[in-house]
């Protein structure tokens, strides 16, 4: 698979909010979810 | 003493202990009247829309009132110790606890299903199929008060106990809800019936082995 | 034994952290491939685009969300009969993360059903028992969180976790038979798209990650419930 630049990468093809949505909530839940439970 | 002859003492005094709580059991019943009654007011007036929504919503508003009724189920044995006695007493508390499921039933929620084909033709819908969806209840409330008879006695004791049940036992309600509401709108369409009252008996055969198990397990937790 | 040495919330405490490490290593060396594959090596779906590449967290969340919460039901059982206290915290960790499982799965349904759809929610039969799921899952972690007493909360709560495994087939069913019922408002998610094998691959390697994070995470859970529980007992503070 070629993106050919950053902008086509974050673009998705039209679906950037949509992919990128479920994958920084992912993310984001998951930090959370390792901060939640560090260890002092 | 004999299964037979617990079970029945069992559910006399049940049953006289009602008698002490009239207004509470009245209280539930006119609580199914009221919300059932809401609906008309927040879909609007028209037969047509009314009869759709009819047999979910009589299905719900006894959900609910059953529900509501939990809370009777065992706290008042717990807060008196009646239920400590009950464990004590050395008699098998599984059975104890299907008459009082049984009484429970009996005294709150068998009204409801009573009146229920009078609310059902207040939606319009036919009298055949009012009867079916009062048959449905009939099989279906039992399954209720017997998976809520598991939360009931998980949350004895607890603080914000009557939400707590309410967040434990809804999703279970909802299998039980989809063929008694399905029973309902089948007969409402003139089609085959059996299907669903053949799940719904499946159901409460399931629930009738299981729910008393865990059920008592769950008090002899909350008493210990 | 040196097996049930480990039984024991003490000599479990410092295995559980290498544990941890362990698993976050495997979980980022089967993660960083499944993402590279998944990003750089898939080709375009010709029917969904790139809206498709959802899927390599979507089904592993999905999947993870039913898996952890038959685990769960299993050391809560385990708890209750053998009356083993680690098992019962075992399943008291399994709960917050199956519950984060169960919510994005639901999370990244809704923005993959959006652009293929075009509706944020359906009452399919899979994402209203996934719904149905994160209820369950809630209620798990609500009855525990009321009760004071963390052996009858372990107790309580492994009950309800068994009804609840006894139920999820129950409910998957009644709601799939309900749901083709009323044709009018489902639509067809079994058409996932023609999985090329890169797909394929990209997507276990995922699953795989999301399975290795569950446990690592689940790990520092039960250090954290061991030390919140055995706070008086002494020996955490040598």
């Amino acid at each position: 698979m070629e993106w050919g630049s950053l902008q086509n990468f974050i673009d998705m093809g039209g679906y950037g909010l949509y992919v990128w949505g479920s994958y920084l909530v992912t993310l984001f839940a998951i930090a959370i979810e390792i901060f939640s439970l560090r260890e002092k | 003493m004999s299964s037979r002859s617990l079970f029945l003492a069992v559910l006399l005094r049940e049953f006289k202990i009602s008698l002490t709580q009239k207004t509470d059991i009245a209280t539930i019943f006119f609580f199914f009247l009221i919300v059932a009654s809401l609906f008309p007011f927040a879909v609007g007036p028209d037969t047509g829309s009314l009869r759709t929504v009819g047999p979910g919503v009589v299905w719900v508003a006894a959900l609910l009132s059953s529900l509501l009724a939990l809370h009777r189920m065992f706290e008042g044995d717990f807060i008196d110790g009646s239920l400590e006695q009950f464990l004590l007493s050395g008699e098998p508390l599984v059975l104890i606890v299907v008459s009082k499921i049984f009484a429970h039933w009996l005294f709150t929620t068998l009204p409801i299903v009573i009146l229920s084909p009078f609310v059902g033709m207040q939606f319009g819908i036919s009298s055949e199929a009012s009867w079916i969806m009062a048959l449905t209840l009939l099989i279906g409330t039992p399954v209720l008060s017997l998976i809520g008879s598991v939360g009931a006695a998980l949350t004895l004791g607890v603080r914000s106990g009557a939400a707590l049940t309410a967040l434990l036992i809804l999703p279970l309600y909802i299998p039980v809800l989809i063929f008694g509401v399905g029973g309902t709108v089948a007969a409402l369409q003139g089609v085959e019936t059996t299907g669903h009252f053949s799940i719904l008996l499946a159901f409460l055969c399931l629930s009738l082995a299981l729910c008393p198990l865990a059920t008592s397990a769950a008090l002899k937790i909350a008493l210990e | 034994m040196r097996f049930w040495k480990y039984s024991t919330p003490q000599n479990f405490y410092p295995a559980a952290k290498k544990i941890a490490a362990v698993f976050f290593v495997l979980a980022l060396c089967f993660g960083i491939p499944g993402l590279y594959i998944g990003f750089f090596v898939a080709p375009t779906d010709h029917q969904q685009g790139e809206a498709y590449r959802i899927i390599f967290i979507h089904v592993p969340a999905a999947w993870m969300s039913m898996f952890i919460y038959v685990v769960m039901a299993f050391w809560a059982a385990v708890g209750l009969i053998l009356n083993t206290r680690l098992s019962s915290m075992l399943a008291q960790a399994l709960a917050p993360t199956g519950a984060l499982m169960t919510f994005l799965a639901l999370w990244t349904g809704a923005f993959w059903g959006r652009p293929t759809w075009g509706t944020w929610w359906v009452w399919d039969a899979r994402l209203t028992s996934e719904l149905v799921l994160l209820f369950l899952y809630v209620g798990f972690i609500a009855l525990r969180a009321s009760i004071e007493d963390p052996r009858r909360a372990d107790k309580a709560s492994a009950i309800l976790a068994i009804v609840g495994v006894v139920n999820v087939p129950i409910i998957y069913f009644s709601v799939k038979w309900w749901n083709t019922l009323h044709q009018g408002a489902s639509v067809s998610l079994t058409k996932a798209p023609s999985m090329a094998s890169d797909m394929l691959l990209g997507m276990l390697l995922m699953a795989l990650s999301f399975w290795m994070y569950s446990i690592a995470v689940s790990m520092l859970r039960v250090r954290k419930i061991i030390r919140d529980r055995e706070r008086n007992s002494g020996w955490l503070n040598n």
